[in-house]
């Protein structure tokens, strides 16, 4: 593979493909855990986690696991990583693992690490197929922390509270209060306002698509009037 | 006969894919399972030593419980933990793992400390589902309305005062939010009833 093919596979997870923009994957936890940046992130990189090793060992197995039974292979692999992940999650993690709770052993139900299995990890090389699952889940992680920043921000009116919690002690004093006294407003920790706050950002990621496209085409045309020395 | 063979080759790798996630799976638990309690235990016994200070006993708060069922008082028809603390064998507080069952959604974990005599040590909540913004504000994080429980007993205030304000009592309740609260008083006030009518055969 060339170095070309392994930035569009980049390209891909955090932004042309983005699971939670774009496949709209992965929408229960995404919805339910993204009230505050921390717990965004927490169960991000716990996502991130999963795809990697899961898109890893289908990768591995692709060549003598018959296609009849690769779904079942998959759910197993799935299954038994994220079990694996929470168990451990619990030991080393406890408190995080107390606040993320029921939505960890949900990562299994998460489609965008099946739909990843089949659709790339089964397809392609081990190193390509880790690619592929790290950038996919930092796409998905993204969205998390951006939208629980939004909503913490407009919730709490703060950031980054409760980091102590995947940081340590020492993170204690990384909460940012942006508003002194702020009475908080529901809406948005509450379910409706992840739904709102994820419709915000995916219309704001289509409008960046939409002047990028009318850029290029803009500077499509100009290239045809002035012949210019191609672009990389 | 090809078909069959298709079968058990396929059944075949899909047993050893199963073997090995079952193997990975127990070996991950058998090595994580003793970190776990100790994180749970732990994390109990930092709630009981924010409401019992960790000099005014001398016992194993662990190793020294009971069981009791009290639905009536206690809030649940399963047997509910109490903790004993000692000192020099003489029983200085129980803390008395009791249910709050009527909140807004579902079952309030408490943690109920009583002195001796009688008067609350504190109160935590330990888990519930209560609405985010609204009925959280029980967690001691998040308000110090929890808090306001210590030193209040059954003759503090009388028994009229335990209520919140909108039902002519005493304690506070939160905008937008009086189920929960009143569920919690509630809670406690029954949890102190029911140590005063078996105080001595709680120390057992």
């Amino acid at each position: 593979m060339s170095d070309t093919s392994y930035s569009k596979i980049i390209y891909n997870g955090l932004w042309v493909n983005n699971p939670a923009f774009v496949q709209l994957l992965g929408l229960c936890p995404l919805l339910a855990v993204s009230n505050t940046v921390i717990n965004g992130l927490g169960l991000g990189l716990a996502t991130t986690l999963t795809l990697v090793a899961s898109n890893v060992m289908v990768s591995i197995i692709r060549h003598w696991v018959r296609p009849e039974i690769r779904i079942p292979v998959f759910v197993l692999i799935i299954a038994s990583t994220v079990t694996i992940i929470e168990l451990s999650m619990n030991a080393w993690f406890h408190e995080l693992y107390n606040i993320l709770g029921i939505f960890i052993p949900l990562i299994v139900t998460n489609c965008a690490i099946i739909a990843r299995a089949e659709a790339f990890a089964s397809k392609n090389t081990v190193s390509s197929s880790f690619l592929d699952g790290l950038f996919m889940g930092l796409g998905f992680t993204a969205v998390l922390v951006l939208l629980g920043a939004m909503r913490e921000a407009i919730g709490f009116g703060t950031l980054f509270q409760q980091a102590h919690l995947m940081f340590g002690e020492a993170a204690r004093g990384f909460t940012i209060t942006l508003f002194d006294d702020y009475r908080g407003y529901l809406l948005a920790i509450l379910p409706p306002g992840a739904f709102i706050g994820l419709g915000f950002l995916i219309a704001g990621k289509n409008i960046i698509d939409k002047k990028r496209l009318a850029r290029e085409k803009l500077l499509s045309n100009e290239q045809v009037e002035v012949p210019a020395p191609a672009a990389s | 006969m090809n078909i069959i063979r298709n079968m058990i080759i396929s059944a075949v790798v899909l047993a050893l894919f199963a073997v090995a996630g079952t193997f990975f799976v127990s070996y991950t638990f058998d090595n994580t399972i003793d970190r776990i309690n100790e994180n749970k235990r732990l994390a109990l016994l930092r709630s009981i030593h924010v409401l019992i200070s960790p000099t005014a006993h001398d016992n194993d708060i662990f190793a020294d419980i009971i069981q009791v069922t009290n639905k009536k008082l206690l809030g649940s028809k399963k047997p509910v933990t109490i903790y004993r603390a000692r000192k020099d064998n003489k029983p200085i507080a129980v803390i008395v793992n009791s249910i709050a069952p009527d909140g807004y959604n579902g079952n309030i974990e408490l943690l109920v400390a009583i002195q001796y005599d009688g008067t609350l040590a504190g109160v935590r909540v330990t888990h519930h589902k209560e609405t985010p913004g609204l009925g959280d504000a029980i967690e001691d994080n998040r308000s110090d309305w929890i808090k306001t429980f210590a030193q209040k007993s059954l003759v503090n205030p009388e028994t009229k005062g335990w209520a919140v304000k909108r039902d002519g009592g005493e304690f506070d309740q939160f905008t937008g939010a009086t189920i929960t609260p009143r569920a919690i008083v509630k809670a406690v006030y029954n949890t102190l009833r029911y140590y005063k009518e078996h105080r001595d055969t709680l120390y057992e």
